[in-house]
């Protein structure tokens, strides 16, 4: 074959590669300048003064990131085990048990539910969860680190049905009739059969959760008081993204090295889980 | 058939009425969220409200200010990824010559995906605030959530090239048209719904986004004329809905307006599910169609 040189070909060969290599290099400037802003902050506070530390109060000059480290953990802990229970079971419902004409309509609610925007959640959880975790537990202010789980389990919902969702529809329908032959109920193949087959989708799903309760900041900001405490479920609590989101507007000086570090704290948590997630799909 | 036992009986119950009853949980979760976000806000949510600002002078409460600034975040943000995301998928699906190349773009945009928006906000801030000089402006926020949605565009795109028929392309090659020349002419177009699915679920996260505008796009809640110089265009700033939203809620305690807000966030997420649904449902049959 007779090749001749097109420059409009070979220019649009390069246009694409560059639009192709925009996506490494926007994850790399991202990691380079998380980690130039939050270094310093390390430097000047002290790696395990600033990781361990109990007491945070810029006034004092005292910056110990514990007790935002241990909300976020307890909090995504907590919403996972609120939510993902729910979410598995309502993905094995839609996938395998729902009656067609059901699914289509629970199905786009799914989505629904996966697009309402996180601060109308939090508004909602302002003003109706907020209160009402008052009340039940006759507390002097509902705003909590359990409101803040609440919430976060309701919004991982719609991501944690979708992958478990997406998982259990790809189990090979040759094992379920195998089963099902077997003498075994519907039932009894869809718990011992399909979601064991599709175990690394679920947990897929799971770890997306976790990701998702870990990241969110617009709702917990809202919800959770804000107060630099060691967590306690019914105390007012900060998480490491409101931490950087509540004073991020006026910080200065050591108190904004320290911001970054807490954000560039959260990176390494999400490159942790992101690396999960990518180990457990290729596995697949 | 085979009768179980009663015990098997009863444990089949339970748990086939454990999967409806979470299949309930999450619908009516659903339910109660717009229902009480429709109660609260739809007798706010005036003609008034949308065509007027903000004024403690005047006395009016208005959001429409904040209606244009997100109105600008999309457009701007979808005009710079929509090239960026199309060409990159275009890449991984036409061109990629090593595996290895095409593994670690692949990757990057997982990882890009898995970024909380807080972490995007504070880049954003660092890089086009700061070192690009633009200062807290729509320019600015409407940048970050380009970054932000680039892998939306580039996985839904890339998932309908992977539909278009190999013999569409072989034959637009065999007839000895170039590669470029095949792709503008016959991959593309017939990924088009591909296209325009990405581009509706990037304005939905554009539309709903707060966190990575709040120090990008600024919190003003006064009208922008955008259009009337360059200067403006590039240097105004303020809140989109979601962030006014927060605004009023959580800095105002104005909770009327604030559910009026959420009520026309709903309205909207509802339009672009809906749209993206009928986009999708091309793609659907297409790939069906090749299967077969």
């Amino acid at each position: 074959m007779r090749r001749r040189f097109h420059p409009a070909e070979a220019g649009m060969r390069i246009a694409f590669l560059l639009c192709g290599l925009v996506a490494i290099a926007f994850v790399l400037v991202i990691t380079l300048y998380l980690i130039l802003a939050g270094l310093p902050g390390f430097g000047h506070i002290g790696f395990w003064d600033f990781l361990l530390g109990r007491v945070w109060d810029p006034a004092a000059g005292r910056f110990g990131i514990l007790p935002f480290l241990l909300a976020s953990l307890y909090g995504a802990a907590g919403a996972i085990l609120l939510g993902a229970p729910v979410g598995l079971l309502c993905a094995v419902f839609l996938a395998k048990l729902a009656p067609p004409r059901l699914a289509a309509v629970l199905r786009p609610a799914v989505e629904v539910l996966a697009g309402i925007p996180s601060v109308v959640y939090g508004l909602v959880g302002m003003l109706v969860l907020v209160p009402a975790v008052r009340r039940w537990f006759r507390l002097p202010d509902g705003a909590s680190l359990f409101a803040a789980i609440v919430v976060l389990a309701v919004m991982l919902l719609p991501s944690v049905i979708r992958v478990a969702e997406t998982a259990l529809r790809a189990v090979p329908p040759e094992y379920e009739a195998a089963s099902l032959a077997l003498g075994a109920t519907e039932i009894e193949t869809v718990f011992r059969v399909s979601l064991p087959a599709a175990s690394s989708g679920v947990a897929a799903a799971v770890i997306l959760g976790v990701g998702r309760a870990l990241g969110e900041a617009m709702a917990v900001l809202m919800v959770a008081g804000n107060g630099a405490n060691m967590p306690g479920l019914f105390r007012s609590v900060r998480f490491l993204t409101t931490a950087v989101a509540g004073e991020m507007a006026y910080a200065a000086g050591l108190q904004r090295e320290a911001l970054f570090s807490i954000a560039l704290v959260l990176f390494v948590f999400i490159l942790l889980i992101n690396g999960a997630l990518a180990a457990l799909l290729k596995g697949r | 058939m085979v009768p179980h036992s009663a015990r098997r009986r009863m444990r089949d119950g339970l748990l086939r009425g454990m999967l409806w009853l979470s299949g309930g949980l999450v619908a009516a979760l659903l339910a109660a969220v717009a229902g009480y976000v429709l109660f609260r806000g739809l007798p706010h949510l005036t003609w008034e409200l949308l065509t007027t600002q903000t004024s403690v002078l005047r006395d009016t409460r208005g959001i429409w200010p904040n209606l244009g600034n997100t109105l600008y975040v999309v457009g701007v943000s979808l005009a710079l990824v929509l090239p960026l995301g199309v060409g990159a998928a275009v890449y991984l699906t036409e061109y990629a010559p090593s595996r290895r190349l095409a593994g670690a773009i692949e990757f990057a945009a997982g990882t890009l995906a898995g970024i909380p928006s807080i972490l995007y906000g504070l880049v954003g801030m660092l890089v086009f605030c700061q070192l690009w000089g633009l200062q807290a402006s729509l320019l600015a926020g409407s940048l970050t959530l380009a970054v932000m949605t680039f892998p939306t565009v580039l996985r839904t795109t890339q998932e309908s090239l992977k539909t278009v028929p190999q013999s569409y392309r072989e034959g637009a090659l065999g007839l000895g048209s170039g590669k470029w020349r095949m792709i503008r002419t016959v991959v593309l177009p017939a990924a088009a719904d591909g296209i325009v699915t990405g581009c509706i679920l990037a304005v939905g996260r554009v539309v709903g986004e707060s966190a990575a505008l709040l120090f990008t796009a600024g919190m003003g809640m006064s009208l922008n004329h955008v259009f009337a110089s360059w200067e403006n265009f590039s240097r105004s700033s303020g809140a989109t809905l979601t962030v006014a939203l927060y605004v009023y809620a959580k800095e105002r305690a104005d909770f009327d307006t604030a559910f009026a807000i959420a009520v026309l966030l709903l309205g909207l997420t509802l339009v672009l599910n809906g749209a993206a649904r009928l986009a999708g449902r091309s793609i659907r049959q297409r790939g069906g169609e090749r299967r077969e």
